[in-house]
């Protein structure tokens, strides 16, 4: 299905703060997490500190792209306007293999076939000119 | 050791879908919390602390309806369907402190006929603290509402543990089995079979829609005092032996958690249980904070009425319904009586632990467990005893 991207009428992130950078840098087709330049402990969602050492040193650093599914529900019924005509769709939780975890979708494979443990990797998707979210696709095991 | 306070009031609205209550948010909150007061013997110039529900009132608009002109303690607690419970624990510390004499916690909303329940975060973000979390990194991807977010948790059980659809279809049709004996429950004459609940559509897999909560227009309250007070008004007081709340961590971002059933409820049963000097053992009825079926199961595990991962095997074959070894929400909970945010589950406890459950009654029930959960998994706890 062709969308212009012009007419996406999906929730957005706003771009805010530690929040922009992360899907900056998704625009730029890169998946960074943060990581603890004391420690070394990868963080998601973008937080100010490190909660394990209490470093305020950081840095953006580049992410595998890869990752395995920990879980994911099928969503029947859109219990949200924007996503009345998707269903059904499969939000997923991916588990990188820098360890954090992200709340994604994975574009080729059907709800009905996903798996625990499911080997996917990062697919970018421009769903405007500003924003790009990380997808996921799978990926050879 | 804290002295023990007391619950003296019990007030509820009827609980009703179509056409509506025809009242607004506040106004049913005002009778649900005018009848608590007046169950409780006292007036509202005598209520001098309030504990609103976070997100659907503010305590000077209740008391400026409900004449509290010597309003000393006012307090939110920012935990979703968890906060009535949580301000149990913090109401029994008002009192015993002396900052109030006697605590208002209220609680309801127009669910069915107003906003629904499950528009509540899309609709505003700030009506949960991890509400921008959700926006920036959840609502694009349709993660947009709690069953969604929850049954996340529930598929990794069944992964993890082997939990089986039949085992949360047990949870639902053993709700809508006391229903029928609840005159005021939405779901009363409308018997639920396994097979039905098996057979009812998915709506975020693995959630069907007979395990999900009911939205509801409905309001409840309870008045909380001390335990001196309680023995002055002459009415049947019901102790709060313990209470106590506790968040996940992190409590704003639910996916990146080590160990995602270690929810609040991880951290206040324990502490609970060990102040009031009981075993779970020794609990006769628990009304659990049932907003999703695996919900009930996850929380029976984390109070220790049963191992983490046997949740499944313990629901089943009638355990959890009246005349079984633990009946829980015998009026029927949040899936079959009415979504009033768990207040109703203090109110059914209050109602059992003083003989006047009717035909529901459990039987020489003396003590009771009440949960509450909300947000991401923010949990609460109050034990009671007659």
């Amino acid at each position: 299905m062709s969308e212009d991207s012009r007419d996406y009428e999906h929730p957005l992130p706003e771009l805010e703060g530690l929040t922009r950078e992360f899907y900056d840098f998704c625009k730029q087709g890169t998946l960074h997490f943060q990581r603890c330049s004391s420690c070394r402990t990868w963080r998601h969602v973008p937080r100010e500190m490190c909660a394990e050492c209490g470093s305020w040193d950081w840095a953006w650093v580049a992410s595998t792209g890869r990752g395995r599914i920990f879980s994911w529900t099928v969503v029947a019924r859109a219990l949200h306007p924007a996503f009345q005509d998707d269903t059904p769709y499969a939000p997923v939780i991916v588990e990188m293999d820098e360890g954090v975890r992200l709340l994604t979708q994975v574009t080729d494979v059907a709800p009905e076939a996903l798996e625990i443990d499911m080997p996917v990797e990062v697919a970018f998707e421009a769903v405007t000119p500003e924003i790009t979210l990380p997808r996921f696709r799978r990926a050879a095991s | 050791m804290t002295e023990p306070a007391c619950i003296v009031g019990i007030g509820e609205t009827d609980y009703v879908r179509k056409p509506g209550s025809g009242m607004s948010a506040l106004g049913i909150q005002l009778l649900a919390a005018s009848r608590a007061i007046d169950d409780a013997g006292l007036t509202g110039k005598q209520i001098d602390g309030i504990m609103p529900f976070p997100n659907l009132g503010n305590a000077e608009a209740f008391a400026a309806n409900l004449g509290c002109e010597n309003l000393r303690f006012a307090s939110i607690i920012h935990m979703g369907g968890a906060a009535p419970v949580a301000s149990l624990r913090d109401a029994a510390a008002a009192v015993n402190s002396g900052a109030a004499n006697y605590v208002l916690i209220p609680g309801g909303w127009n669910g069915y006929s107003g906003a629904r329940v499950r528009q509540t975060v899309s609709q505003d973000v700030s009506s949960l603290p991890g509400g921008a979390i959700a926006r920036d990194y959840y609502l694009p991807y349709g993660f947009t509402a709690p069953p969604q977010w929850y049954s996340v948790m529930a598929r990794r059980h069944m992964h993890e543990f082997g939990t089986k659809p039949e085992q949360l279809g047990c949870i639902a049709v053993a709700m809508r089995r006391h229903a029928q004996l609840n005159p005021n429950a939405v779901m009363r004459g409308r018997a639920m079979t396994l097979e039905d609940y098996l057979a009812s559509p998915m709506l975020a897999d693995p959630y069907r829609f007979f395990d999900c909560c009911i939205e509801t227009d409905g309001a409840a309250a309870v008045v909380v005092t001390s335990a001196e007070r309680a023995r002055d008004l002459g009415k049947h007081p019901v102790t709060i032996m313990a209470g106590a709340a506790g968040q996940p961590y992190p409590a704003d971002e639910m996916t990146n958690r080590k160990d995602i059933f270690r929810t609040g409820l991880s951290l206040a049963a324990p502490e609970a249980f060990r102040k009031a000097g009981i075993e779970p053992s020794d609990v006769d009825f628990a009304q659990i904070y049932d907003c999703f079926t695996f919900e009930v199961l996850q929380q029976l595990e984390e109070i220790g009425f049963c191992e983490r991962g046997e949740g499944g095997p313990f629901v089943e074959g009638g355990r959890i319904e009246l005349g079984g070894e633990l009946p829980v929400n015998t009026h029927g909970g949040l899936l079959s009586e009415a979504h009033v945010l768990g207040i109703n589950h203090i109110v059914e406890s209050v109602r059992q632990l003083r003989g006047d459950a009717g035909e529901r009654q459990v039987r020489d029930a003396e003590i009771g467990v009440v949960t509450g959960w909300g947000d991401f998994g923010d949990g609460s706890i109050a034990i009671l005893r007659r």
